[in-house]
């Protein structure tokens, strides 16, 4: 365990941080047993005490329950995009790659089209066409992010194909899909899994992004994005209101960053 | 001057798919814009002089064929809650976002420069270790949390820099920090790797052994080469930087696209919505076309490609 911590000290800090988010989202409701949703007008901006160890909001809502159901809300919604991305666009990068030919061509033309479009300001212009809402921010975050992974499967599926492994396996008749699955998969985990784990990142700071836009979840949900919002007007009577949900949003990121970092260092893939 | 204008004409089929893919998510994307503007209880035949006068009632690829005509003459129609054309509307507001963009990105080339000199020079020292723990924190902080702790500490607290609003230069400080730490902090990792794997190069030893300082050595010939990778990010992330710009906008109270944006969004005004989609997905795809063509101007190796 110390031999981990000094040889690949960002794997060992993002892990924990990332245990410690997973713990507080699942376990923290539990506990905590405050309602998130419970408006109390006699406790307005309250300071943090006993019974509200970070205080109350604006409308007298436990901000530490908030917050805690935020990361539930957070993780929830990102590894689901992330979940959705990676299986949208590793099919598709996926079946580009073995195709070839002019199907090859035709999807990464198309791939090429989504991508020279700025990722943020599409997932902003569906949000608001289709309206805020969980579904609709999941839909309109995964349509930001699938374009990387389909560029990273097909070009880790290019490589790997010429192996003789491969053809080994279409030799004995594999079908493409057997031979992606069985096959490629092995291969492709280790990039995809930093790929992945940087992009939980960018999403939780994108859908951070799009809630205090009012793009995001709903505003009674407690989403960090929305609590960033809606903390500013009180920023000067009560700055925790805003600095509670940014520490939570940087902690996370700076979490998935880490591991992400940590987990090319272990497999030997740099970024980029 | 050929080269230039190849990357023009490359860029032709490009902005046509930007447009078309815009035009698709206005259109073809389910939600009903009129009844959305109206609201539940308008009348039918509200809804259907709306639709006519909105053009909603041709058919699609007669929108489609009018969105691209009109495109091709700087017509972006008229836009709803504001009674002005769309295109005027954003001529008015590009200036202040293409302002705060740039701005962003000088802070971040500012920051950005000097630690990943530091770290790469010292490769596994503290200054290294300084530069990037202070790099992987910038690029954690999100710009929605870092813009309101600016204001706190530097204009509410010292009251050194104005809250809100754009005027002179004390107006853009904040803003540009904010939207630029997270870039610099890219570039600074980014640089740093690259001038890693420089010092090592063949050039570096006879730089060193015909007597020039470390230093020189560095700045003269390993920077120079080390600068590739880093001007690719750079035009990668400026496009980003621009719709970043977004929420730094709305932070700051700036009159730009993008609250001109959020704006059209919230008073359902599609033709704006759309006007402002495609000038920020054409300036990305333009900046992007920048950076390819700085890129072969820097390294002559990939001038003929």
């Amino acid at each position: 365990m110390a031999s981990v911590i000094r040889r690949n000290p960002s794997l060992a800090t993002g892990a924990v941080l990332i245990a410690l988010l997973m713990l507080s989202a699942i376990i923290g409701p539990l506990v905590l047993r405050a309602n998130p949703l419970a408006v109390d007008l006699s406790r307005v901006l309250a300071a943090p005490g006993p019974g509200h160890w970070l205080g109350c909001d604006s409308l007298g809502r436990d901000l530490l329950a908030r917050i805690v159901w935020g990361a539930r809300l957070s993780l929830g919604v990102s590894t689901v995009v992330v979940a959705l991305s990676l299986a949208a666009g590793g099919l598709i990068g996926g079946a580009a790659a073995l195709a070839g030919g002019r199907i090859d061509g035709l999807i990464m033309r198309a791939v090429d089209i989504v991508m020279a479009f700025p990722g943020f300001l599409l997932a902003i212009a569906l949000a608001a066409i289709l309206g805020p809402g969980l579904v609709d921010l999941v839909i309109a975050l995964t349509a930001m992010g699938w374009t990387g992974y389909a560029r990273l499967v097909r070009g880790e599926v290019l490589s790997l194909r010429e192996r003789e492994y491969i053809e080994a396996a279409r030799a004995l008749g594999a079908r493409p899909g057997r031979l992606l699955f069985r096959h490629l998969m092995p291969g492709l985990a280790g990039p995809l899994a930093v790929q992945a784990t940087f992009g939980v990142g960018g999403i939780i700071i994108a859908e951070a992004a799009l809630s205090f836009l009012g793009l995001g979840a709903r505003p009674p949900a407690p989403s960090w994005g929305n609590m960033l919002d809606a903390g500013r007007a009180f920023i000067l009577v009560a700055p925790l209101l805003t600095t509670a949900p940014g520490v939570a949003i940087g902690l996370s990121v700076l979490g998935f960053n880490l591991l992400g970092d940590g987990l090319a260092q272990l497999i030997g893939h740099r970024r980029l | 001057m050929r080269q230039l204008m190849r990357r023009l004409v490359a860029l032709a089929p490009v902005a046509l798919g930007v447009a078309t893919l815009t035009f698709a998510l206005i259109h073809l994307v389910p939600g009903d814009p009129v009844s959305a503007m109206l609201g539940d209880y308008a009348a039918p035949a509200d809804i259907a002089r709306m639709r006519h006068d909105l053009k909603l009632d041709l058919p699609l690829w007669k929108q489609y064929g009018d969105f691209l005509f009109g495109l091709a003459h700087c017509d972006l129609g008229q836009s709803i809650s504001q009674h002005a054309p769309v295109a005027r509307l954003i001529r008015e507001r590009y200036p202040a976002t293409l302002e705060l963009a740039g701005a962003g990105l000088l802070v971040a080339i500012i920051i950005a420069f000097p630690l990943g000199i530091i770290a790469g020079a010292d490769a596994g020292g503290p200054g290294d270790l300084a530069a990037m723990g202070f790099a992987i924190l910038g690029v954690s902080v999100p710009h929605l949390y870092l813009g309101p702790l600016l204001m706190i500490v530097f204009s509410l607290d010292l009251g050194w820099l104005p809250l809100t609003g754009r005027g002179g230069l004390a107006h853009l400080i904040l803003p540009a920090v904010t939207m630029g730490t997270a870039l610099a902090a890219i570039l600074a990792r980014m640089l740093r790797q690259s001038l890693v794997q420089v010092i090592g190069a063949d050039y570096m030893r006879t730089a060193r052994s015909k007597g020039l300082s470390e230093s020189a050595a560095l700045i003269r010939h390993g920077l120079r080469n080390a600068l590739t990778p880093v001007i690719t990010l750079l035009g990668l992330e400026a496009g980003a930087l621009l719709t970043g710009s977004i929420v730094t906008e709305m932070i700051f109270s700036w009159p730009g696209l993008g609250r001109l944006l959020m704006s059209a969004i919230n008073n359902r005004d599609y033709p704006l919505v759309e006007g402002c989609v495609l000038t920020f997905a054409l300036s990305y795809v333009v900046v992007n076309m920048i950076t390819d063509f700085v890129y072969s101007a820097v390294d002559p190796r990939i001038r003929r490609g």
